[in-house]
Formats: C-alpha cells, sequence, structure tokens
C-alpha cells in the first residue's frame, strides 16, 4: 500500500540507484550528492544516538535552511526520532517555547541563535544536548560541527532504526488561538500516503528539479524534500531571503533550470507583479503548484499570461490533513471569471464529506464544514489531548474524521469550492494566523488595557491585520513603538498592518469584545 | 538630502503607518527590523523611489545596509542619482 515504511529509506534507496547525482543544490552556495548526503545524515545519526537521542525522541532544528538543516532532517528521522524545525527568524521566546513544549531530547542549532534560545529555555535539571554549528551553508558547517566533535568525543557507528509508519516523523507548530503555538504531529504513514500521492498526480522524473521555497517548519516543505529524493530527482532550495524577494527569484527559478515550482499565492503573485518575468527563459518550469491560501483570480490571471506554458495547480489542506484536495487550473481562464477557483476533488488517498453543525452530511450545493479522513490525518496536537479531541468527528462507525474549520461547497461533479472559516484562522500571505494569538502577544504590552484583531481583505492588499487597542491611564504608546514591541514576541508576519486606537473597545450585551462592530469600523 | 528624506518619510507614513504622529518616525527609526518595512512593503517603496527619482535600485539593494534607516535610503538614493 505504501512505497516505503519510513521517509529516510527514500533518501537510502536514492543514493543506491544515482549515488552521484545532485540532491540537494543551495544557489550559489554548494550541492550534495545523493550518496553525500546519506552518508552525512549517517554521521548526524551517530552523533544524535551517542547524546542518548533514541526512536520516539523529538529534535529541534534552529537553522537557516540550508544543505545543513536538510541533512539533519533525514539524520535525526535515521534514529527514529521526530524532528521539530523552528523558524529561525521567530523571537528567541517563540522558539524555546516550542522547543521546551515537547521536550527535545536535542537541538542542532546556529551558534549565533545558541545564547538567545540558552536564556529563554526553563532551568531544568535534563535540558536538552546542542549540537551547534557555526553558521549553515552547502552541509560543510554540519560535517565540520561532526567532525570536531568526532575528535572529542568519538561516537560509534549504529545502525538506522528500522523503519516503522507509525513512528513520529516530525512536529510542525502552527498559530494557536490561545497564544500558544500548538505542534501538529504527523507519521511516517501520513508523509508517505502524502508523498506517493505525488508521485500519481504529478509524475516526478529523475531528471525533475524542484523548488524549496517554503521553509521546513511550513508543511509545504513536505512536497518539496520528500517527492524530488524519492524520485532521485534534484532540491535547489531557495534562502529564506530570496525567497521574500521576487526581483532575485525571478532569475532564480530560470537559471536553476526549477522544472517543479511549489509556493504560497502570495510569493507567485510577487513574482507577477515585480520579477519582470518577461526578462527570464522559463521553458523548464512544466508544474507550478500553489496551496495555503486563495489566489485572487487578477493575479492569477497575470501568472498564466506571463508564463503560459506550465501547469498549474491549486493544492489545498490544512497542516493537520497535508494536502487533501486538489484542482488543475485550465489552460485558458475565461475573460468573465472573477471568483478564485475550486480547491478540486478528493486526493485519492481522501475521503472528503461536508457536514453541518451536527456533524450531518449535507447535499451538494450547501454549505458546510469540509472533513477529512485518510492515513495523510495527523494523530494529534503535541500534549494537547483536549484540543486534539475536539479537532476531530468519530462517525458511528468509528472513523476519525479531522475538522478543517473551512466552509466549503460541493459542486455537482464532487469538486469543492472554498467560502469562508468557521473560526478566527486567516491565511496572511499563505502563514496560518490565529488572530487570538496575535491579541495575546499585544496583551504582554505592560500599558496595554484592551486589545482585538481582525482580518482585513481585499484585492488589491490581500489579507490585512488590524489591531484595536486601549490603554491603561491614557499611556498610548507611539505605532512605531508598538511594532517594535510586537516585532519582539510575535513572528514578523503577525505584527499588525494598521493601528487603531479607542477609549474603550465596543462590548455586546454579554460584554464580549464586539468584533461585528470593529469591522463596520473599518 | 533633507528634501529627500522628508519626501520618503511622508510616503511612508502614508502608506505603512497611517495615524502615526510623524514627529515619531526620525531618521534613525529602524524600520526593516522595527516591524515597519516588510518585504512587500519594501517593494513597494522602491517601486516609489525608481519612479519619484528615476533610479535603479538592485535586488542586493534592498536589504537593511540601506533599507533599515530614513537617512540610508535617502543616501542610496542620492548616490544614484
Amino acid at each position: 500500500m505504501f512505497s516505503q515504511n519510513a521517509l529516510f529509506q527514500f533518501l537510502d534507496r536514492s543514493a543506491r540507484v544515482r549515488p552521484d547525482h545532485p540532491a540537494v543544490e543551495e544557489p550559489g552556495v554548494g550541492m550534495i550528492t545523493y550518496r553525500e548526503l546519506a552518508a552525512l545524515s549517517d554521521q548526524l545519526r551517530d552523533r544524535l544516538h551517542h547524546l542518548g537521542v533514541r526512536r520516539g525522541d523529538r529534535v529541534g532544528i534552529y537553522l537557516h535552511k540550508s544543505i545543513d538543516s536538510l541533512a539533519a532532517i533525514f539524520g535525526i528521522l535515521k534514529t527514529g526520532a521526530a524532528y521539530v524545525p523552528v523558524d529561525p527568524g521567530a523571537p528567541p521566546a517563540r522558539n524555546a517555547y516550542i522547543l521546551a513544549d515537547c521536550a527535545v531530547k536535542a537541538v542542532i542549532v546556529e551558534a549565533d541563535f545558541l545564547p538567545g534560545l540558552q536564556a529563554e529555555l526553563p532551568v531544568q535539571r535534563e535540558g536538552p544536548r546542542f549540537i551547534v554549528l557555526d553558521g549553515t551553508g552547502g552541509g560543510a558547517r554540519l560535517r565540520n560541527a561532526l567532525l570536531s566533535a568526532q575528535e572529542s568525543d568519538p561516537a560509534s557507528t549504529v545502525a538506522t532504526v528500522s523503519p516503522d509508519l507509525e513512528d513520529l516523523a516530525y512536529i510542525l507548530y502552527t498559530s494557536g488561538s490561545t497564544g500558544k503555538p500548538k505542534g501538529v504531529m504527523l507519521t511516517h504513514r501520513a508523509a508517505i500516503s502524502f508523498v506517493d500521492w505525488c508521485s500519481q498526480a504529478f509524475d516526478p522524473r529523475p531528471d525533475d528539479r524542484f523548488s524549496s521555497h517554503a521553509p521546513f517548519h511550513f508543511d509545504l516543505s513536505i512536497l518539496d524534500i520528500y517527492v524530488p529524493i524519492k524520485h532521485g530527482a534534484t532540491l535547489v532550495l531557495v534562502s529564506e531571503e530570496t525567497g521574500k524577494d521576487p526581483v532575485r527569484l525571478a532569475p532564480l527559478i530560470s537559471e536553476s533550470k526549477i522544472t517543479v515550482w511549489y509556493s504560497t499565492p502570495s510569493i507567485l503573485s510577487f513574482l507577477a507583479q515585480f520579477g519582470k518575468l518577461e526578462k527570464y527563459d522559463y521553458s523548464n518550469l512544466r508544474t507550478v503548484l500553489f496551496a495555503g491560501e486563495v489566489f485572487p483570480i487578477k493575479h492569477l490571471r497575470l501568472l498564466k499570461s506571463l508564463l503560459p506554458h506550465p501547469r498549474y495547480f491549486n493544492l489545498y489542506g490544512p497542516t493537520e490533513t497535508n494536502v487533501c484536495t486538489y484542482y488543475e487550473i485550465p489552460a485558458e481562464i475565461p475573460d468573465e471569471r472573477t471568483t478564485p477557483f475550486p480547491i478540486g476533488a478528493a486526493c485519492s488517498h481522501y475521503k472528503i464529506k461536508v457536514v453541518d453543525e451536527q456533524g450531518q452530511e449535507v447535499p451538494a450545493g450547501a454549505e458546510g464544514e469540509l472533513i477529512a479522513s485518510g492515513p495523510g490525518v495527523m494523530n494529534g496536537y503535541w500534549n494537547l489531548p483536549e484540543r486534539t479531541a475536539q479537532a476531530f468527528l468519530v462517525d458511528s462507525a468509528g472513523e476519525r474524521w479531522y475538522k478543517t474549520g473551512d466552509i466549503v461547497v460541493e459542486e455537482a461533479n464532487g469538486i469543492y469550492t472554498y467560502i469562508s472559516r468557521r473560526d478566527r484562522m486567516v491565511k496572511k500571505r499563505g502563514y496560518r494566523v490565529e488572530l487570538g494569538e496575535i491579541e495575546a502577544g499585544l496583551y504582554r504590552h505592560p500599558d496595554v488595557k484592551e486589545a482585538a484583531v481582525i482580518a482585513l481583505a481585499d484585492e488589491e492588499h490581500g489579507v490585512r491585520i488590524k489591531a484595536f487597542l486601549s490603554f491603561q491611564d491614557g499611556k498610548r504608546p507611539s505605532i512605531i513603538r508598538l511594532k517594535r514591541f510586537c516585532m519582539d514576541v510575535l513572528p514578523g508576519y503577525m505584527v499588525p498592518d494598521i493601528f487603531a486606537f479607542l477609549d474603550v473597545l465596543p462590548k455586546t450585551s454579554t460584554d464580549k469584545i464586539d468584533y461585528q462592530k470593529l469591522k463596520t469600523l473599518s | 538630502m533633507e528634501d529627500t528624506i522628508n519626501t520618503i518619510k511622508a510616503y511612508i507614513l502614508e502608506e505603512f503607518l497611517p495615524g502615526e504622529d510623524p514627529n515619531e518616525l526620525t531618521p534613525s527609526t529602524p524600520l526593516i527590523s522595527g516591524g515597519i518595512l516588510d518585504s512587500l512593503a519594501t517593494l513597494k517603496l522602491v517601486a516609489f523611489l525608481e519612479e519619484k527619482y528615476g533610479v535603479e535600485i538592485q535586488p542586493h539593494e534592498m536589504g537593511t545596509d540601506n533599507f533599515d534607516q530614513l537617512s540610508d535610503i535617502a543616501r542610496l538614493v542620492h548616490e544614484k542619482m
């Protein structure tokens, strides 16, 4: 039923079949072959085992995206542990919370991040062990760190753990409505069922060159990493800096001869608007995949007019399921179309239903919540049994369905169209943001009395976050100071775009913040 | 130079800091590290500068070296004019 029983088998198989083929490229920095990547991840496996990491443990990755961090992923998986990647650009306090929350046994960390992390980690008798890299780039920094550790404290070679589909492979932390990020636990089974579906849907070939645009703490990376490695193709890493900048990204996609691109619609919109795409050759690009948010039709149309040759697919699914529906964008977008394309039909490894608030299936054409069942679904949220129970609907046959919180409509032909969210989660440039987490961050400001956040969406700006605040004793800080404060407690994409100040926030009759009223103030 | 700083300042206040007291935005306020200019805002600012001053700004020039402070942005523009 599954092509392998563990993700690291994809690497080891490709290392046997195509040892000298480039596995991963870091443009302008370096390249690593399959043989070298397998060897480097083996060395890390041995070191982690020496430090006490065993099957069932967690290991953190606090590194910039690089061949080093990619090798770290496989090294961790080969010990039987799950990897926990954190955003190197996020505040150290948030990352420390994540790594302490899932009690990582070890962290592979850049020296620059170590002091900030250690200052924020709770003091405990058995804190995590650190493997410290003096930077990242081309895999050499990881190799050097392992070599010098080997000289001072030799680790012996151990066997890679025996593959088990039910082992946790990774925990991806997403925004949590209470202000604390929550860890989505995914097994090798979940990941491999998805990778195998990709093999069917996108016909990956050994001469393909896949982009890796999303950061590794973002679930788009699962396709980026494991599909090319399964097929012995090449993965081209896009750094965080270049990834945000369409002016540098446009020539990189062309020069790196990317054949399969995958990212959020936001960056594709930026590429179409600011990337001067007409200046470059994209004849190698055969497939463009996007996911994570709605693609405004105006920008998709512009992109397709600039790059008419590839096939385009809209992929849909939250981190908890990864992709569970997909839709191929037609070659020609009719002029009269103004609404976004559907999220499409169920992937072959998923069953999809649309249900009402009582959990009863609604007929095609009626709005309801999309729920999904299949091998790709998460095990649950780390250490949050109640949240996990609330996230699932168990039907009379005992089948577990993940409730996405997305309101959709099924068209007559089994094609689903996204309508809205059931709760206060929004997607800003593909990032999943719980408005409640932003409010919790704002409340940490000593002078804030009340904080409420809403999302505004329009074609021109996409999603913007607006914060309404009131202050103790009229002590209102400047917007500039507030933004700087937010940068210290929240990831950059959660910092509100607009601030508004009120003496008192409007309340409902039950004395809750009146969000409907706030929307009318915007 | 003073004029350039004021023009850029007015643009940033209007586009990215609606409602802010203009006196709070000084030539040395951290723009990128302070959460005022994100990647999209930087691109919009670059498009504004290219249009307004007829200069061309290269991708590698769009980092914190040249865009984290009003004074640095004005200096970059002047070097190119």
